[in-house]
């Protein structure tokens, strides 16, 4: 046989170069397989400056540019970031966080502690959305090249749940753009992160057209590369305001991925085989908030006295709602009915405290009659119109509840602008009102809507004047409270009385709905915050 | 006739003054900025100090007066929301409700004419009888309906054309247009079609009633009976002479095609000022408003002058007066 056969010869290179070919193609193809995702949300980010403004809209699309020292994952639990491990020194007063060695920010350039600290002061400056997430900060300072402490006020036990908002950014490209601190309204000039970015982020920024497209691309020198799907190559947001154009958007294959989802739509999607809806608890609870008194109603046709100050009448608004209706004929079964204003996966939530009575109009009317109300009285319930789910239609099906007890309850809706400013300046006695609780601990809930409005910087949003020292000692108590067992303990008896007391009416916990193509499926997280990093997409 | 443009200008300032005056003030009142700009679990302390920094703490007409002082120098402030200057965040927006506009008042203008003149001639023909049926239409649906409708039949439907946004621009200069590309011509037909058919309705029957009257009028039949061809008497003699109310309507449209573009904007994602316009209420961004209530303003004023110099050019006897 002749080793040097030709024809054979020609037929081996034949098929070794369409085998390389093969192979490289497979290769080719493989890495340069681009997976664009469009995404769609009701409105667009006010600015990509992540320090700026305390919005749901801002931080999610923050999150995908810029990285923060720890994360949540979708139970709730604390995940390590850009942060490995973080503990309490033998000061209760210092944090201690170890940061991640070899995090590249998207000009190349190292991850060092100079940028932390250089962020958290940032996020501290007078001008920033994000500095009451820090208000118990003293100072932060370096350790060693990769490890920073922060001194609090007093030893506080849930200091690294309020970071995981709080992003990092490149102390000397920031200097260099001479954007130290977050814009200012009275300032003159643009700010540079406006509209720039330069964080350790899985995505970078390509192009951005507010309120029209903004246009990500993965960072090939991210660190999570092989810790994370990181399927998505390419992410196209557009933010698209008319409810109707954002589901025509999706029906019509235009955008993979919505994320506020029009209740009276899902149905219709679900329906759709093209597509998949994922539903999911948000962290946010829907409640009433009742002015207890002592000092007359404003908005009632009760003169010289205040109804609700009598826990009778507040038991009695409490029976004649129907909870189960509500979530049956206004939310078509998108909400959980609560009895109590912090979702399941808030710690101190217990379940004893959930319990919710079946509504009882008798009983009601008995109650009010008891208090001195047999024929009822008329009072203003205050409500938004472009906040929550169906918030307007639960206020209308509030008054016709209250009606059959003979309460008549107008309603007052109003855009979310006017409503929380009337909350803010507790000018208002009876209202429906949602709080979410970005730490997941109990403490947040205290010191917004418990603790005596206006004192210490505690209660912005009570608007019921309730308010009992005692009980504002124990909350305030808690953020410096180092011993995990005693603060439990004390969270479970400010629940208590805040059940017993009915200081709030809770209604129900949202539930959120995302609607995506086939080929996707995302869950839904209880902040609303997407990770794009995490998604896989398939194929169909 | 200088000094009846001099009497004008100076009623003109006089509006633009009244209009900030009552912008600021409604605006000053709808809201507090203090929440959309810091969320809503800022502290008490905080919100004091952003309203001392903003300076709401003063009385209104100090701030007014404030506000008033600033314009004159051409300094709108900064957007609450957006943290960047107002002017510029209003020169970025406008041409993409420059165009739509621009292109939907041509449709507008031409399609009207055009179809008002044929409805005269042939007022009892099929086709005219149709259009007149369908005109109603365009008339009595409200803007966002149509706009909806057109979505669900040629975005959702047949695919045909894209649902919302701009499609892609170019950057000439400061001024990013869409009428260079494919897809922001395919991005225009939807927008175009919902904001000019209210208007095309409105002139085409305006034209055609005008144009019936004409055409019953002496000098149309001695025209006739001179014997000059039907084609003369009806666009040289008959169109002319219905014009003068036309262009008075059409130059007041026009304006509030830029001014009312908001439903359209909002409806298809379109990136100009009416769509800034509506998310600057949901934040209470004041200088937004303000800024975009100033500049309808300085439009409908100076439209309204044009409108009175074409008036000049178009009837002689005003010139004399």
């Amino acid at each position: 046989m002749d080793l040097h056969d030709p024809i054979k010869e020609l037929d081996m290179m034949r098929k070794l170069l369409v085998t390389s070919l093969l192979a490289a193609g497979m290769l080719q193809g493989a890495a340069l397989q681009a997976e664009t995702v469009r995404w769609s949300r009701s409105s667009d980010a006010a600015t990509l400056d992540p320090h700026s403004v305390n919005t749901g809209t801002n931080i999610n699309i923050s999150h995908q540019l810029y990285e923060p020292l720890v994360l949540r994952d979708i139970a709730g639990k604390l995940i390590p970031a850009l942060a490995t491990s973080w503990a309490m020194t033998s000061d209760p007063t210092v944090w201690e966080f170890k940061l991640r060695r070899g995090v590249k920010f998207h000009d190349g350039s190292l991850l060092t502690a100079d940028d932390v600290v250089f962020s958290l002061e940032r996020a501290r400056a007078p001008s920033s959305g994000m500095k009451s997430l820090l208000a118990s900060v003293v100072e932060v300072r370096k350790a060693d090249p990769f490890t920073v402490h922060v001194k609090t006020k007093g030893p506080n036990l849930i200091f690294p749940d309020n970071l995981v908002n709080v992003f990092v950014v490149n102390a000397a490209w920031a200097k260099a753009n001479k954007s130290e601190a977050p814009q200012d309204e009275k300032g003159k000039e643009e700010n540079y992160f406006t509209r720039n970015e330069n964080g350790t982020g899985p995505f970078q920024l390509v192009s951005r057209e507010q309120d029209s497209r903004t246009v990500f691309k993965q960072f090939p020198g991210y660190w999570g590369r092989g810790e994370f799907p990181l399927q998505v190559t390419e992410l196209v947001f557009v933010p698209i305001k008319s409810p109707a154009t954002r589901v025509a958007a999706l029906l019509s294959g235009e955008v993979d991925f919505l994320q506020d989802v029009p209740v009276p739509d899902v149905a219709r999607l679900k329906e759709d085989k093209k597509l998949r809806v994922n539903q999911g608890p948000e962290n946010r609870t829907i409640f009433l908030g009742l002015n207890v008194g002592p000092d007359p109603l404003k908005y009632s046709d009760v003169q010289g006295k205040n109804p609700l100050a009598d826990p009778k009448v507040r038991e009695a608004f409490n029976l004649a709602i129907d909870r189960d209706a509500i979530q049956k004929a206004v939310m078509r079964g998108l909400s959980e009915p609560t009895g109590i204003i912090a979702p399941p996966f808030v710690h101190g939530y217990e379940k004893a405290f959930d319990t919710y009575p079946k509504a009882n109009a008798a009983q009601a009317k008995k109650l009010l009659a008891e208090a001195g109300y047999p024929n009822g009285f008329g009072i203003t319930l205050h409500c938004p119109n472009d906040r929550y789910v169906n918030d307007e239609a639960i206020c209308t099906a509030l008054s016709s509840f209250l009606g059959r007890i003979g309460v008549k309850a107008t309603v007052a809706a109003r855009p979310i602008a006017l409503h929380s400013a009337a909350i803010n300046a507790a000018d208002t006695d009876f209202y429906l009102f949602g709080w979410g609780v970005p730490t997941f601990d109990s403490a947040y809930v205290f010191d917004y809507l418990v603790h005596t409005r206006g004192k210490d910087g505690r209660g912005p949003t009570n608007a019921t004047r309730y308010s009992n020292p005692a009980l504002d000692a124990k909350i305030v108590g808690l953020s410096s409270e180092s011993d995990k067992a005693k603060r439990d303990k004390a969270i479970h008896d400010i629940w208590a009385t805040v059940q017993k007391e009915r200081i709030y009416i809770p209604l129900h916990n949202q539930v959120l709905d995302y609607a995506m193509a086939r080929k996707l499926d995302i869950p839904v997280d209880p902040m609303n915050y997407t990770f794009f990093k995490n998604v896989t997409v398939g194929n169909k | 006739m200088f000094a009846h443009l001099l009497r004008r200008l100076g009623q003109s300032v006089l509006v633009l003054l009244a209009v900030s005056l009552v912008s600021f003030m409604v605006f000053r009142h709808i809201g507090d900025p203090t929440i959309s700009l810091l969320g809503e679990d800022a502290s008490l302390e905080d919100r004091q100090a952003l309203v001392s920094r903003l300076g709401f703490d003063q009385p209104v007409p100090v701030q007014y007066l404030h506000y008033v002082g600033n314009v004159l120098h051409g300094d709108f402030g900064i957007s609450y929301r957006l943290k960047r200057p107002v002017t510029e965040v209003l020169a970025e927006r406008l041409p993409a409700t420059l165009e739509l506009a621009l292109v939907a008042s041509l449709v507008a203008v031409l399609g009207g004419v055009a179809l008002g003149v044929y409805t005269a001639i042939r007022r009892d023909g099929l086709l005219s009888r149709a259009l007149m049926t369908v005109s109603l239409i365009g008339i009595s649906l409200p803007t966002f309906l149509i706009g909806i409708g057109l979505i669900y039949l040629f975005a959702v439907e047949l695919r045909w054309l894209p649902s919302f946004g701009r499609g892609d621009t170019v950057k000439i200069g400061g001024w990013t247009t869409g009428l260079l590309t494919a897809s922001g011509w395919a991005s225009l037909v939807l927008p175009v079609c919902t904001l000019a058919l209210f208007k095309l309705t409105l002139i085409m029957r305006l034209v055609r009633a005008e144009m019936l009257e004409t055409l019953r009028t002496d000098y149309v039949r001695f025209a006739r009976a001179r014997g000059l061809p039907e084609r003369r008497i009806h666009y040289g003699h008959a169109l002319r002479n219905t014009l003068i109310p036309v262009v008075t309507i059409t130059g007041l449209q026009i304006g509030s095609l830029i001014a009312f573009a908001i439903v359209t904007e909002t409806v298809f994602q379109w990136p100009g000022v009416g769509l800034l316009f509506i998310s600057s209420i949901q934040a209470v961004d004041v200088p937004i408003i303000a800024a975009y209530l100033l500049l309808i303003a300085v439009l409908y004023v100076c439209i309204n002058f044009v409108v009175d110099l074409v008036y000049l050019l178009v009837d002689p006897r005003l010139r004399r007066a």
